[in-house]
């Protein structure tokens, strides 16, 4: 039971990875390696605010706004020095390699002693899931579950009503079709730096929350996170298909539990955790070639 | 009103002469007339309507927009004055969003964003109306992705979304090259409405010499860089396509009689 909650909790903790790919990835069809180096960067800064008392929620916060700078330096080497998408994120992680050594001051910092966003979760929700009927250790494990789920949903809120937004409509406009975007008065330049900066807060908080979640942060964390969030993003369109906008965006954060559900049970049946990454790459390449099989099957069957 | 001024485009290629695409080109198009403007291939038109949009950037000379020196503004800065429809159908709409969201990012044209809802309802009726207006049908279909449109569809909705808010000048750049007659035909009629109905001021370039006849109050033929033909009033509205072909075909053998004269030249004098 309580390894169930947790591969949900991890699941949708990861999932704010997956939301951010989706505006990066998705929305600006930039596929932004900062990711691995951002993830970890909202853990370190996290941790060591933590480590020195700040307020959990501050030093969530403060993660997250860390993430969001990187995230608008890819965008700034991309758009005013027109360096490729891919090697702007490549050079940007690598630099964050070592920014977040030199924050963390060591490889791995347990956060045991400090109050966590779980800490206060704990305390507020547990009367509630008491109430549905948990107890003991599973009480508390449905708890800190309920709070991700509930930042989450959100997250996911507040992302759908800014990309209903004018603001949001145009920055989807020009990651879609930049001629258009600036044809129609619109920067695209600052506006990838934007749809960036929101894309790393997004991540930067999952790397946040995981790091109280598990009790540490490590500057290795971050590693095979691009990976995971491309994954969910698209097993999320696999499984809800082509539907608007709230659809898109719900499915990547499905796309991103149900990863984590079909990790946890090909290790329970005795996968490798050495072909781990292996069988990641292998998900992927299937949530990308199953769905346009099926589409050119069904196109066949009704050519016939 | 659009006023060019000794525009002049350079090209450099590394081992070869400086090449001139856009050579001291001068001319005004008055506020409600409607250019149209051709040119054979290389003839520097594209140069010349790219350094008008700030897509080229002038070695030399002025643009004027309104009356307000743009020639150092970027293209997006530009969009306060300009209305733009553009060859690839696809290049003026966002295919994933709606064709109602696509408008809506029109609607914000020369404006600031902000956190205001795009898609509003009276947004929405507006934009039914003026659809259904110029091509009756496509109302229906504003909440389906712009992308599921046929490019003749989708060049009409261009064109309304480039004079949502009327431009002071429209640019059209070949935008019924990349359709079949049938819809070409559908979006220069749809085009000349809009010109007329709403008085605008338009600068359209074609390849076609038939289109180039039929449209506009004047017309501008431009060659190697410069501007070998202009046009207007009366003299315009008589002019045929068979003379529009002659003087092409004339400027082409002007053409072809020089790359003799220069390679007989060089063979037997250097």
């Amino acid at each position: 039971m309580i390894t169930l909650l947790s591969t949900w909790t991890f699941g949708v903790a990861l999932g704010l990875v997956a939301l951010g790919m989706f505006v990066s990835y998705r929305l600006f069809s930039f596929a932004d390696i900062t990711t691995d180096g951002s993830f970890t960067l909202g853990a370190v800064v996290t941790a060591v605010l933590l480590v020195w008392e700040v307020d959990p929620a501050i030093a969530t916060l403060a993660g997250m706004a860390a993430g969001a700078s990187a995230g608008a330096c890819t965008g700034l080497l991309h758009a005013v020095l027109g360096i490729e998408p891919l090697l702007s994120g490549i050079l940007m992680m690598t630099a964050l390699a070592s920014v977040n050594l030199v924050v963390l001051g060591q490889s791995n910092r347990p956060l045991s002693g400090t109050i966590t966003l779980f800490d206060r979760a704990d305390a507020a929700l547990l009367s509630t899931v008491g109430q549905i009927g948990f107890s003991g250790a599973a009480a508390s494990e449905a708890a800190r579950l309920g709070f991700v789920l509930l930042t989450a949903t959100v997250a996911v809120v507040l992302l759908y009503l800014f990309l209903r937004t004018k603001l949001g409509t145009a920055m989807r406009a020009g990651g879609n079709m930049p001629t258009m975007a600036r044809a129609l008065g619109r920067n695209t330049g600052a506006m990838t730096v934007a749809g960036l900066a929101i894309a790393n807060a997004l991540t930067a908080l999952s790397g946040s929350l995981v790091a109280q979640y598990q009790g540490f942060a490590d500057v290795q964390m971050g590693i095979g996170m691009i990976v995971w969030g491309m994954a969910s993003v698209f097993l999320g369109s696999a499984l809800v298909g082509s539907v608007g906008l709230g659809g898109a965006i719900i499915g990547t954060l499905a796309g991103s539990v149900t990863f984590r559900l079909l990790v946890a049970t090909a290790l329970r049946a005795g996968l490798d955790p050495d072909w781990l990454k292996f069988t990641t790459a292998v998900v992927v390449l299937a949530a990308l070639v199953v769905p346009r099989l099926l589409v050119r099957g069904s196109q066949s069957a009704a050519a016939r | 009103m659009l006023e060019v001024v000794a525009a002049t485009v350079t090209f450099s290629a590394p081992g070869s002469p400086l090449i001139r695409a856009v050579n001291g080109v001068s001319f005004t198009v008055p506020a409600g007339m409607f250019v149209v403007m051709i040119g054979t291939n290389g003839s520097g038109k594209s140069t010349l309507l790219g350094s008008i949009a700030g897509t080229v950037r002038l070695n030399g000379g002025t643009i004027r927009l309104a009356g307000c020196d743009v020639t150092r503004w970027r293209e997006d800065q530009r969009a306060r004055f300009l209305g733009r429809v553009f060859q690839d159908p696809r290049a003026g709409t966002a295919a994933n969003l709606t064709v109602l969201e696509n408008i809506a990012v029109a609607a914000c044209r020369g404006r600031r964003v902000g956190l205001s809802w795009a898609t509003t309802r009276a947004l929405q009726s507006a934009a039914a109306e003026r659809l259904a207006a110029i091509a009756p049908g496509l109302e229906t279909r504003l909440d389906q992705p712009i992308g599921s449109l046929s490019g003749g569809q989708r060049q009409i909705v261009t064109l309304v979304m480039a004079t949502w808010h009327r431009p002071d000048l429209l640019l059209l750049d070949e935008h019924t090259a990349a359709l079949d007659p049938a819809a070409a035909d559908r979006v220069v009629q749809a085009t000349a409405r809009l010109v007329r109905d709403h008085n605008l001021t338009a600068l359209m370039v074609t390849h076609s010499l038939t289109q180039a006849a039929a449209l506009g109050d004047r017309l501008l033929l431009v060659h190697r860089g410069q501007i070998a033909f202009d046009v207007q009033g009366i003299a315009k509205r008589r002019l045929s396509v068979d003379e529009l072909t002659e003087r092409f075909n004339r400027l082409r053998s002007a053409d072809q009689l020089d790359e003799t004269a220069a390679k007989t030249l060089a063979e037997r004098y250097v």
